[in-house]
């Protein structure tokens, strides 16, 4: 392993950077913050999965002319949100292909007054048959999207896996399901939104993407670039929920303060949020295995499909994560994988930390300890057996050159769970207690940052400036929502300018004020926007040095005094950087084939399970995860990230069950969708292991989505160790459990 | 928030007798509130029916626990957090000490007081098991007097009661003659904390040698209403501690159940792990007998 | 009913003697938020199940989304805005700062209410009780630990090191 080039401040546990205002509880929130003479908006939605809509009908009894009503007659430009493919409405208007489709826009003065004014609309339809699940998609009894349903499907092929079902060892199937997930963000969705004619159309809000909403409604509104803006507010929480959807909301929000000529705010309770907005995309993985007798692999064939909901959004990209992470961190020479993102009447599913990946390693980690029962070894031996190495090349035939230390972090894993010994133990112990007890193992990566030629797509600019207040500035519109963008850029900074952490400010991340440097997802924003602010930086020195403004050795107030110099002659003080591939990045598109990423992050994470036979519950007992993620630049924070995703992902396993009646959410409470609570999370260990990338912001990987990837597998890999039993299923509820169990007790009773 | 505050009256008696008047000149017009932990939740689903409410919170006559050598009296609006900092519920009645520590969370258990969890007749209401085998008898008030019932009386259906529209709840009096029984009570929920429940079982028994010569048995979730499972109790009743006895009481145990399927969990699943719950409680009661 | 009919309500906030008109089924969390413009305790679920607008109400820990206005009078308050300053942080604000306790920062002043709460009852608290002082607010950002860390740290007094 490569030591790290000694630093001052990257690597240290600098204190967060808006960290005084949130204890104080003075950052303001988009619902913290007024405007004069500021009116509130209501959204009217679909009641039903499919139909077209024939008539609105508004009850007289609610004084219509105190509100502003829209529809999508109102809409200046096209009724489109604008993302990959343009086929969602801003607001229905002819017809609705999912519940909670958003139909009409109110606003009123008084917020009291819009929910019964909401109930006050009947809208009549003609319902048409709704496709409901991934299956009724495929069958295509209805044509609900394009011309099959399918909005994305992918080919890949390494090898030849024809031949070698017939003299393989050992062939294993297996079929894998994940399920939708909500976000569950602490702040809903909200935005205020104002216009007037000179100054155009100003958005701020609770989103991760300005630019991506900047882009929306340019051509909702029909507007200049220039006479749009769009300012992020503290954000409270996002896990990729508010990376497409606000477009809408912003979208929503806009028609209503320019029919209103007044600031609108438009904010979403915790019932509307959890209906209406994107979830995580439902998944089922088929996986076919061919193995030789000592347990390698010798060919894979999988089958992915996706429920993306009624249109397309994210689910293209989703889906090409999702195939790429699906033969999991393993050598194996003949692949084929066929993967589709299905479209159904349902509330389209987008972004959620892991986009994909979550879904199919969930899958490949549970088949391997299927594949470990057949041909009888460990589930640790079976991976080990078949781990990528340096020099190996994966399923798009990616060369690894980086080092891949997956067996130091097996190892490592094994030895912090206490893993052989535990289960020995609880072999023993088990028979004798209500309780059993097991562990499961996880291996897996991920890639970071945008698949294949997206980065050079996305050719985002950032840098920095310096105020004349003796202030370097960050110009970047990558946002803060709780993972420390803000605290990392102001450590790349102060590191590459030599100066301190406090010498660093964030520019307001406003797209008047900030250039596009991408939107803050795909674990991106420290690896590649923080390359960009570290070469900012660097080329900042230089222009001062070439213009002897500076000497090669200088104190802080040599900086900002050869800044000043600077600022006379140029009239500003300001560096940005455009971002470049790292070299020999090939990845064709049409073949799947190549450096699929730049780089990966890699881990190995122990579950350890305790199943009460008396309830049928099963709860983590303890986690541990061990990660390569390049360079650490902060450590507390990097901590923080690994253990939000475990409980995220203990969520996923465990507790947290979307529940669809027709299509619609009925479990849209906070009582009813379950997360885990401070009683319900596990110890979490978190081990680091460090390989610097030399083409990430001082040699850092990703690692915010990272985390959600392997517990899921892990905890249900450890209850069938304790109970025996192979659940392919998540979420894995109690009724589940005892349904299979009673089952499996019904079976022996028949037998005996 | 989709409730509209400005829709709803909300007055304050200073006086429990005051608050009965205003019960009595107009029944079911008034909704009492105390801690507001149900009905302001509906108010924020904009669910709240009544337009005028009136206000419970601090009255004195509902407040406070007391205690005789025979009786222990838990005012109306005790909250949660009162009952389990009481040293007499913990010393006597430690089944509903229990069943308040699982009441919401820290800040549910200020506000959330033992009648608005009966009254609301919830049959997955956390109290109830606990005052079913502890066989608490209820008392209500109206302006025209007191009356008394036993609490398994109260509950007649799914979320109805026997109080008449001018009547409050004034008092839970439970006997303190449990202090040598044997008790139990589990919760099983969505989650360790802040969870509504899927099923719980509360019981309270004393064995003479190896006969059951007490049993009391209550459940949340098995029925439309909090029970006692008087069929599985009259199983166990007056028989010996054995195999048999337990394998027989489960089997009533399973067919007495009446549970539904909801958003949080399915009819199969209550009844096999209410079934579940007693047998560990029988398997404790044998374990206890057996040591000595 | 308009507004001139609507009785006063008075209470104290943060030791400041406040006087309010408002509707008496106003929830205290919207008073708190905008006619006090105290917007540290957030809406986050209106159920009482999220814990983002706790306060204390009378030394006790509430979810200000359930206490109708009128229940409020004559009561003392307390939010985050009154724990402590800029210049002079509570010490759960600066173990919070410090471990790492808050990430986006929307749970944390209802956090910082509840172990404010939690302290005041059991100065030392076990890990448990931690656990249970807390189990009324939800933070999807964090996973708790190191919101468990931050109120052992404070308990524990600990003067703790940035770098």
């Amino acid at each position: 392993m490569s030591a790290s080039p000694k630093t001052r401040i990257i690597g240290t546990p600098q204190l967060r950077k808006e960290g005084v205002d949130k204890v104080l509880g003075r950052a303001k929130y988009i619902d913290d913050i007024d405007r004069e003479g500021l009116w509130y908006g209501a959204t009217v939605r679909s009641t039903i999965p499919r139909g077209l809509i024939k008539a609105v009908h508004y009850d007289p009894r609610i004084p219509w002319h105190e509100f502003v009503i829209v529809t999508a007659v109102d809409i200046p430009g096209k009724n489109q949100i604008q993302l990959i493919v343009a086929d969602q409405p801003c607001l229905a208007s002819t017809h609705v292909n999912h519940p909670d489709e958003p139909i009409l826009l109110l606003a009123h003065p008084d917020k009291h007054r819009l929910p019964e004014a909401v109930a006050a609309i009947r809208i009549d339809y003609e319902p048409l048959p709704a496709i409901l699940s991934i299956e009724e998609s495929e069958a295509q009894t209805e044509i609900v999207w394009g011309a099959d349903n399918t909005i994305k499907r992918f080919h890949l092929e390494k090898g030849d896996v024809d031949p070698i079902w017939a003299t393989a060892a050992h062939i294993v199937e297996g079929e894998y399901r994940t399920g939708a997930q909500e976000h569950l963000y602490i702040e809903n969705n909200g935005v205020i939104a104002e216009y007037n004619e000179e100054f155009g159309l100003t958005v701020s809000g609770s989103l991760q993407c300005p630019y991506y909403v900047h882009r929306s409604l340019v051509v909702v509104f029909d507007l200049p670039p220039e006479k749009v803006r769009v300012i992020q507010t503290e954000t409270g929480g996002a896990f990729g929920g508010k990376e497409d959807y606000p477009s809408i909301i912003a979208s929503h929000a806009g028609l209503l303060a320019m029919k209103a000529r007044r600031p609108i705010k438009l904010i979403y309770d915790r019932m509307e949020d959890l209906a209406a907005t994107t979830k995580r995309h439902p998944c089922r993985t088929r996986h076919r295995t061919a193995v030789d007798k000592e347990g390698k692999l010798l060919a894979m064939e999988i089958d992915i499909a996706t429920d993306s909901g009624a249109y397309s959004t994210l689910s293209s990209t989703v889906l090409s994560r999702a195939t790429l992470h699906a033969s999991g961190p393993y050598v194996c020479p003949n692949f084929r994988i066929t993967s589709r993102a299905m479209a159904t009447n349902t509330v389209p599913a987008g972004a959620f930390r892991g986009f994909g990946a979550p879904q199919t390693i969930f899958a490949i980690e549970r088949h391997m300890d299927q594949i470990a029962h057949v041909v009888g070894l460990t589930p640790d031996e079976v991976r080990r057996r078949n781990f990528l190495h340096d020099g190996d090349t994966t399923a798009t035939e990616q060369v690894m050159v980086e080092p891949v230390i997956l067996d130091t972090l097996l190892e490592r894993a094994l030895a912090e769970s206490n893993y052989h010994a535990r289960r020995e133990q609880f072999l023993q112990e088990n028979s004798n207690s209500p309780i059993k007890r097991g562990l499961g193992i996880a291996s897996f990566f991920h890639g970071c940052g945008f698949t294949g030629s997206g980065e050079r797509y996305l050719n985002s600019l950032a840098g920095i400036d310096v105020t004349p207040e003796g202030k370097v500035r960050v110009l970047v519109a990558n946002t803060e929502f709780g993972q420390g963008t803000h605290t990392i850029l102001s450590q790349i900074a102060a590191e590459a300018l030599d100066l301190d952490y406090d010498d660093i400010i964030i520019a307001p991340c406003d797209t008047s004020i900030v250039p596009n440097s991408g939107p803050t997802v795909a674990s991106r924003t420290t690896m590649v926007v923080g390359k960009l602010i570290e070469r900012s930086c660097k080329q900042l020195l230089r222009f001062l040095q070439d213009s002897a403004y500076l000497a090669s050795s200088y104190s802080k107030a040599g900086f900002f005094s050869a800044c000043e110099l600077y600022r006379a002659q140029h009239g500003k003080v300001e560096s940005l950087c455009r971002y470049e591939a790292p070299p020999n990045i090939f990845w064709d598109d049409q073949t799947y084939r190549g450096e699929a990423y730049p780089t990966f992050s890699w881990a190995v994470y122990i579950a350890e399970v305790a199943v009460d036979t008396v309830t049928y519950s099963a709860e983590v007992t303890n986690l541990v995860t061990v990660q390569e993620v390049g360079r650490v630049l902060n450590p507390t924070l990097a901590a923080g990230q690994i253990e939000g995703g475990v409980a995220q992902a203990i969520g996923y396993a465990l507790y947290e069950k979307v529940q669809l009646k027709h299509g619609h959410m009925i479990n849209n409470q906070m009582t009813n969708y379950i997360m885990p609570t401070a009683a319900d999370v596990p110890p979490i260990s978190v081990i680091f292991e460090q390989i610097p990338f030399q083409h990430g912001g001082y040699g850092a990987k990703g690692i915010g989505e990272l985390p959600h990837d392997g517990p899921a597998p892990a905890i249900l890999n450890a209850i069938q160790d304790a109970i025996g039993h192979n659940f392919t299923s998540i979420p894995l509820m109690p009724e589940d459990i005892f349904d299979r169990l009673s089952f499996a007790q019904m079976l022996e009773e028949v037998h005996a | 928030m989709r409730g509209n505050p400005e829709a709803h009256e909300l007055i304050a008696p200073s006086s429990l007798s005051a608050a009965l008047g205003y019960l009595a000149e107009s029944p079911g017009q008034w909704m009492p509130i105390a801690g507001g932990t149900e009905l302001m939740v509906a108010h924020a689903a904009g669910r709240l029916s009544s337009p005028k409410l009136i206000n419970l919170w601090g009255l004195k006559e509902l407040s406070g626990i007391s205690a005789t050598d025979e009786t222990l009296t838990i005012g109306a609006g005790v909250t949660f957090r009162e009952l389990r900092a009481d040293p007499i519920v913990a010393s006597d009645f430690p089944l509903l000490a229990l069943a308040a520590s699982w009441v919401g969370s820290i800040a549910n258990q200020s506000r959330a007081t033992l009648a608005g969890n009966i009254v609301n007749g919830s049959p997955a209401a956390d109290a109830p098991p606990a005052l079913l085998v502890y066989d608490a008898e209820i008392e209500l008030i109206s302006l025209t007097g007191r009356r008394r019932m036993m609490y398994p009386d109260f509950h007649t259906g799914y979320k109805r009661t026997r109080m008449n529209p001018d009547e409050l709840v004034l008092a839970l009096h439970l006997p303190r003659r449990f202090g040598r029984h044997h008790t139990y009570l589990r919760k099983v929920g969505t989650r360790k904390a802040m969870a509504i429940t899927k099923v719980a079982l509360a019981a309270t028994a004393l064995l003479d040698g190896e006969i059951i010569s007490e049993i009391r048995l209550a459940a949340a979730s098995l029925a439309d209403r909090p029970v006692r499972l008087v069929a599985t109790e009259a199983a166990l009743l007056g028989h010996p501690l054995s195999a048999a006895t337990i394998d027989r009481a489960l089997r009533v145990m399973l067919e007495e159940a009446k549970p539904i399927d909801d958003i949080r969990s399915t009819e199969a699943y209550r009844r096999h792990v209410g079934a579940n719950l007693l047998g560990e409680f029988l398997a404790q009661l044998v374990h206890t007998e057996g040591a000595r | 009913m308009t507004q001139a009919a609507w009785p006063t309500i008075d209470f104290t906030v943060n030791s400041n003697s406040v006087s309010v008109a408002v509707p008496p089924m106003k929830r205290l969390l919207n008073v708190l938020r905008e006619d006090l413009r105290l917007t540290g305790a957030k809406e986050g679920c209106g159920e009482g199940e999220c814990g983002s607008c706790s306060i204390r109400m009378n030394g006790q820990l509430v979810n200000s989304c359930l206490v109708p206005a009128l229940q409020a009078a004559g009561t003392t308050i307390e939010t985050v805005e009154g724990l402590g300053t800029r210049a002079d942080l509570h010490p759960l604000q600066k173990a919070f700062l410090e471990c790492g306790g808050a990430q986006c920062g929307i749970c944390t002043p209802g956090m910082l209410m509840a172990a404010t709460h939690l302290l005041a009852q059991t100065p030392n608290p076990t890990f448990e009780e931690i656990r249970e002082g807390l189990a009324g607010n939800l933070c999807r950002c964090t996973g708790f630990i190191k919101i468990f860390d931050s109120v052992i740290a404070a308990a524990q007094g600990a003067e703790l090191h940035a770098r």
